[in-house]
């Protein structure tokens, strides 16, 4: 059955009516039009889907539409600010850490929501952060790289509401 | 770079196949200059063998790069981008030659009505035989645009430079005129024939300079969009019942339970059942609803026995390559060895499942569909449905990685069979068991070896047998005066062989070869206690591969060895694709786990000349932390026909921690043709990793993948 669940979406107010119990992924996808937030495994094994949910890097495909009620929802379209690039974004751009770009968005949010953790991670932190999501093109040295590149660099930007 | 994503370019109303409506397709572009091309005699060679295969007709010409009245410069290829970075390089070739900027040229990708046709994007070919013709085209271009400009500026052609597209006088650089300037109220076509002059490497500005992606700021925003990404209105999710097994049949579905969910379409048509819904998890629940029966298989292959069925099954010989004689070979060599290989099934697992949306209007049907060749797609398309294929149009959108694995177009065809029958634009996106399920594996694969030397090292005898991997790698590129090479069956499998679907592999085949050819290497070298590298040299006559091997040692820093030494350091060498690869890796061995934890991997590679060195380095990477994967973990679990890898939590990837530190050189051969990148620097990690094993536990594993308990039950028999 339908009730509408109101969240903050990407920095806007969103009232949705839909299903509770249908998986956030497939409500950002198809009925929100939020492509950037990819379907890979289904399970949570592979990060793809990632997004923030009150700045927590969350799996959406295993979460509940109802599990965001009154709480802030950020996805890879939210994360530029007024047409400018989020120093991630800029940085897997500078450092080349892509390639077919499909487990992107879930790297760059997975790394976000780190970074505002841990400001100035070793290389070791960095691979264990990012250890749960999968990269089949072989951009691990460039993604780790771009990381590193970006951390700990402005302070500002990881406290950013 | 500007990217444009090429999926916004507007081109609705282009209405059928291009070779038809060429002229249309002409007008619609505009003015401006288009030069049509064609690839090079080996490129037409192999359209030839593709049209026989009942592939469509080609065309006299199968590329053509456009400058517009607006000045920007359009490539249209049937190439498809799948993270491979041609949308790049092949950018990088064209705005070189016609002296624009990078940031000017647009590349309209695998579009099957706004591209000519090709064959796909598979076998690390793009650049080695697209690249030359596209280059060619913007020279002649540029000489065109010239002489119109010396037509323009009254001023002798050799008087005129070039820079960002636009021809001034050297003389009087006031006196000027851009491209879009001498495009602008002219239609002129022209057909690239003969040899063209192009650039020599001393001239470059953009070819063989570093340049990052041309997509990256749209992967980077979630604004690339892949099949999956295509929303159109009214479409519906498709969700289609699957067997629990190959060779497993229906025999009866009770669809009652799904029929009751608001809002689900239920088709039935012969072997297609199918619930769709205008949310796709929805549909996902329907298809749960479904009560099916399924015969049994009749398939008793596992992944354990499934190496005794491959050998038993009639072999149809191939000689890949012949020298001397074995007799003699044998006389001649004291130090006799002989080893077998095996290598289990691979999945391909790119992170985006299969996707499709396919949409009817009229007769026509356009399909957005991940495939690595859209020309082919098309064709299979019109056939399932019975319709011309003039009516059928493919437009793939970003590939999320092929790997190869995209060449099937299963769910191609399965979305336009059900926009055809429900009339609306229908979504077909694998689960991940469905990816598993319906993948064409790398196939299982036996290697038989029999080879000798002297005790100084001197290999005089080599007879090979490759099963079912396929001969790609199989020919030895070591001094062997006795040697014979065979190959048995196709990497496809013939009669069903398989149990499965299986297919190419990034760098089909050769995977399969170099580990078991550069293990055996390293085991005759240890018999007469020789160091590996010493050993591969000695038995060296290419200078290529002699050059790319020191290059490798010096930069690893290699001391002589003998294995094991517990160093814990391997050689191996390979040749894919044109390009010669040699790599020296070192692991740690854990002798309580079995974990084999690799800790440096040095590349080195001869490619000719290298297009883009940032792209061609990222390929490299990417080959070696793949490579990681078929050698250690990925071994597909099935049983009677039933797929037991379901997902990534038992089929295992590589991972961030398995990142070894890479370190990577590229030989200088501006003045060579430019050779494969995609794919030749992974077929050397199986057995580099193999023989640093050897070198660093004293155990040789002669079957990949190389996992913990392999290396468990090895070091327990030692």
């Amino acid at each position: 059955m339908e009730e509408i669940v109101k969240f903050k979406l990407n920095g806007k107010k969103t009232d949705l009516s839909v299903d509770p119990t249908r998986m956030l992924l497939w409500v950002l996808r198809s009925d929100l039009g939020l492509t950037g937030t990819k379907y890979s495994c289904g399970e949570g094994l592979c990060g793809a889907c990632t997004v923030l949910i009150n700045n927590e890097a969350v799996r959406s495909c295993q979460v509940q539409v109802s599990d965001v009620k009154g709480k802030e929802v950020i996805t890879i379209e939210g994360l530029e600010k007024n047409g400018k690039l989020h120093p991630i974004q800029e940085a897997f751009m500078h450092h080349d850490a892509l390639q077919c770009g499909f487990c992107t968005p879930g790297m760059i949010l997975t790394a976000y929501s780190f970074l505002l953790k841990n400001k100035k991670p070793t290389y070791a932190q960095i691979v264990e952060a990012m250890d749960d999501n999968l990269c089949r093109c072989g951009a691990h040295k460039r993604i780790v790289e771009a990381i590193e590149s970006v951390a700990g660099v402005k302070e500002e930007v990881y406290n950013e509401k | 770079m500007k990217s444009e994503n090429f999926l916004d370019l507007d081109f609705k109303d282009v209405k059928s196949s291009f070779e038809l409506d060429r002229r249309e397709f002409v007008k619609l572009l505009g003015g401006g200059l288009l030069l049509l091309f064609t690839v090079g005699d080996s490129f037409a060679y192999m359209q030839e063998q593709q049209r026989r295969r009942g592939g469509e007709l080609p065309t006299d010409f199968n590329a053509f790069l456009h400058i517009g009245e607006n000045g920007r410069v359009t490539c249209f290829t049937g190439k498809i981008e799948m993270g491979q970075g041609v949308i790049t390089s092949l950018a990088q070739e064209l705005a070189d030659e016609l002296d624009v900027s990078l940031d000017s040229v647009d590349m309209v990708m695998g579009d099957t009505d706004l591209c000519p046709w090709d064959m796909g994007t598979f076998g690390s070919m793009t650049t080695r035989f697209f690249g030359p013709p596209l280059r060619a085209a913007g020279a002649e271009a540029k000489k065109i645009l010239l002489e119109m400009a010396s037509e323009k500026l009254k001023k002798p052609v050799n008087q005129l430079i070039v820079k960002d597209g636009i021809v001034s006088d050297r003389l009087n650089k006031k006196n000027n005129v851009s491209y879009a300037q001498l495009a602008k109220g002219k239609k002129i076509e022209k057909h690239l024939k003969g040899k063209v002059e192009v650039k020599t490497p001393k001239e470059f500005k953009i070819i063989n300079r570093p340049f990052t992606r041309h997509d990256s700021k749209l992967k980077v925003t979630g604004k690339a969009k892949y099949s999956a990404d295509i929303l159109l209105p009214e479409m519906l999710y498709a969700k289609i019942l699957r067997p629990p097994a190959h060779g497993a049949k229906l025999i009866n579905a009770d669809l009652s339970e799904a029929k009751k969910i608001e809002g689900v379409v239920v088709v039935e048509e012969k072997d297609l059942i199918a619930v769709l819904h205008k949310y796709p998890d929805v549909a996902q629940r329907a298809l749960e609803k479904i009560k099916a029966n399924f015969s049994k298989s009749e398939s008793t292959l596992d992944d354990k026995n499934i190496f005794d069925h491959l050998l038993k099954f009639p072999h149809e010989e191939r000689k890949v390559a012949e020298k001397g004689s074995l007799k003699t070979g044998e006389e001649n060599s004291p130090v006799i060895t002989q080893g077998v290989y095996y290598d289990g099934y691979k999945a391909h697992s790119p992170i985006e499942p299969h996707a499709a949306v396919a949409k009817i209007e009229g007769k026509k049907i356009t399909v957005w569909g991940s495939t690595q060749n859209p020309f082919t797609a098309k064709e299979e398309v019109a056939n399932a449905l019975g319709i011309p294929s003039d009516n059928v149009r493919l437009t793939p959108p970003f590939l999320g990685g092929g790997f190869g694995g995209k060449t099937m177009n299963r769910q191609i065809v399965e979305a336009a069979r059900l926009t055809k029958i429900t009339g609306k634009p229908v979504m077909v996106n694998y689960t991940r068991e469905e990816e598993f399920f319906y993948d064409a594996f790398r196939p299982a694969a036996v290697v038989k070896i029999k080879s000798g030397c002297t005790k100084e090292g001197k290999i005089n005898l080599w007879d090979y047998q490759v099963y079912f991997a396929g001969e790609r790698g199989a020919d030895p590129f070591y001094d062997l005066p006795n040697s014979l090479v065979r190959a048995y069956n196709s990497a496809r499998g013939e009669q069903n062989v398989h149990p499965f679907a299986t297919g190419p592999w990034r760098a089909p085949g050769n995977n399969t070869n170099t580990f078991a050819r550069e293990s055996q290497m390293d085991i005759m070298a240890a018999k007469i206690g020789m160091d590996p590298v010493e050993f591969r040299l000695k038995n060296l006559k290419d200078k290529k591969m002699i050059d790319v091997l020191n290059a490798a040692a010096k930069k690893f820093g290699w001391k002589n060895i003998k294995p094991p030494s517990g160093k814990g350091y391997g050689v191996a060498l390979g040749i894919d694709a044109g390009t010669y690869v040699a790599m020296i890796a070192k692991v740690n061995v854990n002798k309580d786990s079995g974990n084999v934890k690799v800790e440096r991997v040095v590349c080195a590679q001869d490619m000719g000349l290298v297009i883009n060195p940032e792209g061609a380095a990222i390929q490299m990477e990417g080959c070696i932390m793949m490579g990681l994967g078929y050698t250690l973990s990925e071994d597909l679990k099935f049983k009677n026909g039933e797929i037991l890898d379901k997902n990534f939590d038992t089929y295992e990837i590589p991972r961030f921690e398995w990142l070894p530190k890479i370190e990577m050189e590229i030989l200088h051969k501006e003045d060579e043709p430019p050779q494969g990148g995609g794919e030749p620097a992974i077929v050397t990690v199986g057995a580099a990793i193999a023989n640093a094993i050897f070198d660093a536990a004293g155990i040789r594993l002669n079957q990949m993948p190389m996992n913990p308990d392999r290396i468990k039950a090895a070091l327990a028999k030692k």
